[in-house]
């Protein structure tokens, strides 16, 4: 009876707009992984340039919901619709080691043509488009150097303008400030304000801690243990929504302008649960 | 002049058949595993290199029990390796090791096995020193047409697969959301290495023969950060090393002790030493700093 009450209203925070023009739509998605679920009934839609944060601790789905909307894990139910240009995808970190030869603009020119086979011919009009991602990102100056060496934040750039180079509808991002320290992270978050905002590019974004994001953030995807509650941030970060969310009391605090979810009703179990604690079961 | 140039090139270098056999296998082969090592060094492969090699050995030894070439049996079994590494290497990280290095094992186990009846049932003595560490001089110029087949097979495998390659070392996600084939492309790529160093075991030997295949590449990639210009570097830097061993080679024979000669594998692989240490000795290596290239 609990269960069916909170599945009804946490569907009404599912918030209906009009779906039109959205560049994605994430229709009652659920999914399976070694016959757990992982994601039950997540919907939610994102418009031209929208900012959203996608926010939840470790284990809540964020990952599984990313790869569901890749296409490289199938729904069990529901389904996602992607409009435009496609998804421009930048995973947390590279693999290459620090003397590896493949340079900045080499990587930004592989988001352009990367699954080609053959040689690419040098052209102007591709060096051109290369230099100019560059300069999108703040990365002309880093251009030439070896994509091994560069830092956490630049190699999020230079991983921001191999997405955007194949001019994506929408952006989508793995947790891109889970390794950088404060300075890179706020640049990143600018960063990528600047270009959604500027090139109409919607930003979804993967965090496990949603208050770097709280300034630019238009919109917020909460998931706890696999179920999401979507729609503006104040709307959704509010002590009513996210009980019902993690089946249990949680509290929204605010200070300073932050934000803090803890769970319990001070009676000396207090559990924060954000950022990175597990959610409730 | 003259004198000069017969004190650095022994009389009869240019006018001997096994010479002119051994600069074009030797060059060929060399600019191929200078290729091929490049993507071997970037996609962090060399492991799987040596033990692609080290199974050679078993094909090799084997070939000379049926009396066919070494080059026949080099392939084969690498080739072969190369495709059971890659079925029972799973998808996690680890499991490429644990899996290349269970087959090693078992490959060289059947290496020793066919190396001892080479030696005990056929009596070819020098079988065990040419598997193990080639014999650039004596190879017979019938199996050009092979060698050359087989060059243009891995080159081309990676020549087409140039860019997916580059984009999956740098990342198997970005790669798999471009719609790259992660797993196809990966097997194919060490097909390539496994006929490279099918081919230098050739010519310097099972045991050697990863020493043209990596050493050239990481020598080449502290001199620029260019993908592209890496491989041809590498390919150049190989091909010295090989023509510039097989010329020291020649000129040993008439070292004191005369009339005994150093392998030709010796100078090369020395050679490709020297190389590496040379280009560490070079500031920091291109692309090392932002801004600068």
């Amino acid at each position: 009876m609990m269960t069916k009450q909170r599945a009804a209203s946490g569907r009404d925070r599912q918030d209906r707009r009009d779906t039109r023009e959205d560049v994605l739509i994430v229709d009652g998605v659920s999914a399976r992984l070694g016959g757990r679920e992982v994601l039950h009934d997540v919907r939610f839609t994102i418009r031209p340039g929208e900012f959203v944060g996608l926010i939840g601790s470790n284990g809540a789905g964020k990952t599984t919901l990313l790869r569901v909307i890749l296409g490289l894990v199938p729904p069990a139910a529901g389904k996602v619709r992607v409009h435009g240009n496609g998804i421009g995808y930048v995973p947390q970190k590279i693999e290459l080691d620090p003397d590896m030869p493949l340079r900045a603009r080499d990587l930004v020119g592989l988001g352009l043509d990367g699954n080609r086979l053959g040689f690419p011919l040098p052209s102007r009009s591709r060096r051109k488009l290369v230099d100019e991602m560059l300069r999108a990102v703040d990365a002309e100056h880093i251009g030439n150097a070896r994509v091994g060496r560069l830092s956490g934040g630049e190699q999020q750039r230079i991983l921001i303008a191999h997405a955007l180079i194949s001019r994506p509808g929408l952006l989508l991002l793995d947790e891109p400030l889970a390794n950088l320290d404060i300075a890179s992270e706020q640049e990143v978050v600018a960063l990528l304000a600047r270009i959604a905002r500027e090139q109409r590019i919607a930003v979804l974004i993967s965090a496990h801690e949603m208050n770097p994001l709280l300034p630019v953030m238009d919109r917020i995807v909460y998931l706890a243990a696999g179920r999401a509650a979507s729609g503006p941030t104040d709307e959704v970060v509010r002590g009513e929504v996210l009980s019902e969310l993690y089946a249990r009391h949680v509290d929204v605090i605010h200070v300073h302008g932050r934000v803090l979810v803890v769970a319990g009703r001070g009676d000396g179990l207090d559990i924060p649960l954000d950022p990175a604690a597990p959610a409730a079961s | 002049m003259n004198h000069v140039l017969t004190a650095i090139v022994e009389p009869g270098f240019f006018g001997s058949e096994p010479v002119h056999v051994a600069l074009l296998i030797g060059g060929v082969v060399a600019v191929v595993s200078g290729i091929i090592g490049t993507f071997t060094v970037m996609r962090g492969q060399s492991y799987a290199g040596h033990a692609l090699a080290d199974i050679s050995v078993t094909g090799g030894s084997g070939s000379f029990l049926i009396g066919i070439s070494p080059l026949w049996g080099f392939a084969g079994t690498s080739v072969a390796a190369a495709g059971v590494m890659d079925l029972i290497g799973v998808r996690r990280p680890r499991g490429r090791d644990l899996a290349t290095g269970i087959v090693r094992g078992a490959g060289l186990g059947l290496g020793a096995l066919f190396l001892y009846w080479d030696t005990t049932h056929t009596s070819t003595t020098g079988a065990t020193v040419t598997i193990l560490f080639g014999s650039m001089f004596t190879i017979d110029s019938s199996i050009i047409p092979v060698v050359v087949a087989f060059s243009l097979a891995a080159v081309g495998i990676v020549a087409a697969l140039y860019r997916p390659l580059l984009l999956s070392s740098a990342s198997s996600d970005l790669a798999v959301v471009r719609g790259i084939r992660v797993r196809t492309t990966g097997a194919l790529c060490l097909v390539a290495i496994a006929l490279a160093v099918s081919l230098s075991a050739l010519t310097i030997g099972a045991i050697l023969s990863t020493a043209l295949l990596v050493g050239p590449a990481a020598t080449a990639l502290r001199l620029t950060a260019r993908p592209a210009l890496v491989m041809i570097w590498s390919a150049l830097i190989g091909l010295a090393a090989t023509w510039l061993g097989i010329l020291l080679a020649f000129d040993s024979y008439y070292w004191p002790p005369e009339r005994q000669g150093w392998p030709v594998s010796f100078f090369v692989v020395a050679l490709v030493l020297a190389f590496y240490l040379l280009a560490q000795a070079l500031p920091a290596g291109r692309g090392g700093k932002p801004g600068r290239g």
